[in-house]
């Protein structure tokens, strides 16, 4: 699965985009949000809290508690602040 | 419906001419700017986005836009990149037959702009940057548009 950071996310982890091989016990954003988490120090800076992060699922504004299913990519980012 | 994301500036009044051009049932044209301010010694702004979810997100805004007001014509342009004090960041331009129709929908996408279609903003200052955090008034703005037709 591809995953993509954006903003502050991408700066953090100094990445924008990776490809994982996901456990299959990993099946919503918020179960990827731990697993990512637990990657090291700057993945739990990250994902520590999920209060101030969303996520979009296949391009599409998403939930933590969303079924990840098929998906090809997911994107975590800070609230937008486009306009 | 004629959506772009782009690095390069704007000629709004050449965008409503090219959306009206030819047409005889078109009685308003509303068309909304907006542009960087110098804020608190602020010297740039840089605008990231998300490449694909980002025209996928507008389009489908401006399908709603499209189902709830008789809507002749829309064209919205969004820039990213680097932008300084004064330069233009946004255009939509909504066309109907009546006015109503016009300011509403030119609102709508401007308020879905705001807290929908990913693009970040990070403000640069003298000696540093920061990220521009959501507003609340932006959801607020947008929330209103929710009830009782389709968010």
């Amino acid at each position: 699965m591809k995953v993509l950071y954006f903003a502050w996310v991408r700066e953090k982890l100094g990445c924008s985009e990776e490809t994982l091989n996901l456990p299959p016990e990993v099946r919503t954003a918020r179960q990827l949000a731990l697993h990512l988490a637990a990657r090291g120090p700057s993945y739990a800076n990250v994902f520590g809290a999920l209060g101030n992060l969303n996520l979009a699922i296949d391009q599409e504004h998403a939930s933590w508690d969303q079924d990840l299913g098929a998906a090809q990519e997911v994107a975590f980012f800070p609230p937008v602040t486009g306009g | 419906m004629q959506v772009s994301v782009q690095e390069a500036d704007f000629d709004s009044a050449a965008e409503a001419l090219a959306l009206t051009q030819g047409r005889k049932d078109i009685g308003a044209v509303v068309t909304f700017e907006g542009r960087v301010r110098a804020d608190d010694g602020l010297s740039a702004l840089t605008l990231e986005h998300y490449p694909g979810m980002t025209e996928a997100e507008i389009a489908r805004h401006v399908a709603a836009a499209q189902a709830r007001w008789p809507l002749a014509g829309v064209r919205i342009i969004h820039r990213i990149g680097r932008l300084g004090p004064g330069e233009r960041i946004v255009l939509v331009i909504t066309a109907s037959a009546h006015r109503q129709s016009a300011f509403e929908a030119a609102e709508f996408l401007m308020d879905y702009l705001k807290t929908r279609a990913p693009f970040w903003k990070q403000e640069q200052y003298g000696d540093g940057a920061r990220w521009v955090e959501a507003r609340a008034d932006d959801l607020d703005a947008a929330r209103r548009w929710q009830s009782p037709a389709k968010r």
